[in-house]
């Protein structure tokens, strides 16, 4: 007994890092690292028959899109993105100023029309477009710029202060219309 | 002088590498907890938009992913854009299932919360992406990321 007491045991741990680094190799292969970033929007609810809602004119920013991504906006041609947005921040922040501009803010709405054959990218690029202007918005009543306002931690007290503030009476009324099959 | 030289260079000079496999471990730990296991979407070719006004989520948990774009096999399943989730296709009637099923997985107090997020490529027309959008009202998933990456500035 006391011969074997007093050898130590050891187990040979030489080869441990070759394990890893097969172990390492294998994840690093298999990981797909996921993004989960995109344009966020909240659907409006499901109803068989859509409403219309009752809007007047002026509180409606129309947007035409067809089926060659053509842009039309209010009835008007397409004058390139950054006229766009000009346009739109004026509509939106009207509070009732010119006559055929919105009432306020809160009744401001920008209606997306779009033909079926329209292609998603430009979907995506007048949506972009119109999420900025707000976000613009949003983030000039609180003082920062609107990136800053797109990645407040809600999580945080005084971010979800700044970001109820620059939200406040200003809802993002982005609607998107059924599209229609002919145009 | 010579007593010095003798010191030294009679040392074996060895770098210890026990530490190694510990540095390599801890990689691994990394790479095991961020690897999200799923089932391939490997179906599909799809290119997602770019834009700027970008927002991340946090909420991994929540999200479910629905890939829209066109087959890659496309002797067997046609050039036309497919809707694929967990690695299969599915018609668009099909997706109401899916988000129940989805929800389903959710703790009850969140099924609510749930996230939908489309990856569909750049050139699916929105016929089918209203399409889609209607069933997600219908499964009431209201909260919806449209998949993009980031616009890198064409250069004049």
């Amino acid at each position: 007994m006391r011969r074997y007491q007093r050898r130590k045991t050891e187990i040979n741990s030489s080869s441990m890092a070759d394990i890893a680094f097969l172990l390492l190799i294998f994840f690093l292969v298999t990981t797909t690292i996921q993004s989960n970033r995109g344009l966020s929007a909240t659907l409006p609810p499901y109803a068989e028959k859509p409403e219309f809602a009752k809007l007047h004119d002026r509180n409606l920013f129309k947007i035409h899109i067809n089926s060659s991504d053509r842009i039309m906006i209010e009835d008007a041609p397409f004058e390139g993105f950054d006229r766009l947005h000009i346009d739109v921040k004026k509509f939106i922040l009207n509070y009732g100023n010119e006559p055929d501009l919105s009432e306020s803010p809160k009744d401001a709405t920008i209606s997306l029309q779009m033909n079926r054959g329209t292609h998603y990218k430009r979907f995506i690029e007048v949506m972009d477009a119109m999420q900025g202007v707000y976000y613009e918005i949003y983030g000039e009543r609180v003082g920062i710029s609107s990136s800053e306002f797109r990645n407040l931690d809600l999580k945080l007290a005084d971010h979800k202060a700044k970001y109820d503030a620059g939200r406040e009476g200003i809802p993002m009324n982005i609607s998107i219309a059924e599209p229609n099959k002919i145009n | 002088m010579k007593s010095f030289k003798t010191k030294f260079s009679n040392r074996e000079a060895a770098i210890s590498t026990a530490a190694l496999p510990d540095i390599i471990f801890m990689l691994l730990f990394f790479f095991m907890v961020t690897t999200v296991l799923r089932k391939s979407d490997d179906n599909l070719k799809y290119k997602i938009p770019t834009a700027e006004q970008l927002k991340q989520i946090d909420e991994k948990s929540l999200i479910s992913q629905i890939t829209i774009g066109t087959p890659k096999d496309t002797e067997k399943y046609g050039t036309e854009p497919r809707i694929e989730v967990d690695g299969k296709f599915i018609e668009v009637k099909d997706i109401v299932a899916f988000i129940m099923k989805e929800k389903d997985k959710l703790p009850m107090y969140q099924r609510d919360q749930i996230i939908v997020m489309l990856k569909a490529d750049e050139d699916v027309p929105m016929g089918l992406m209203t399409d889609v959008t209607q069933e997600l009202k219908k499964a009431n998933a209201r909260r919806i990321i449209y998949g993009a990456s980031w616009k890198v500035e064409e250069k004049p």
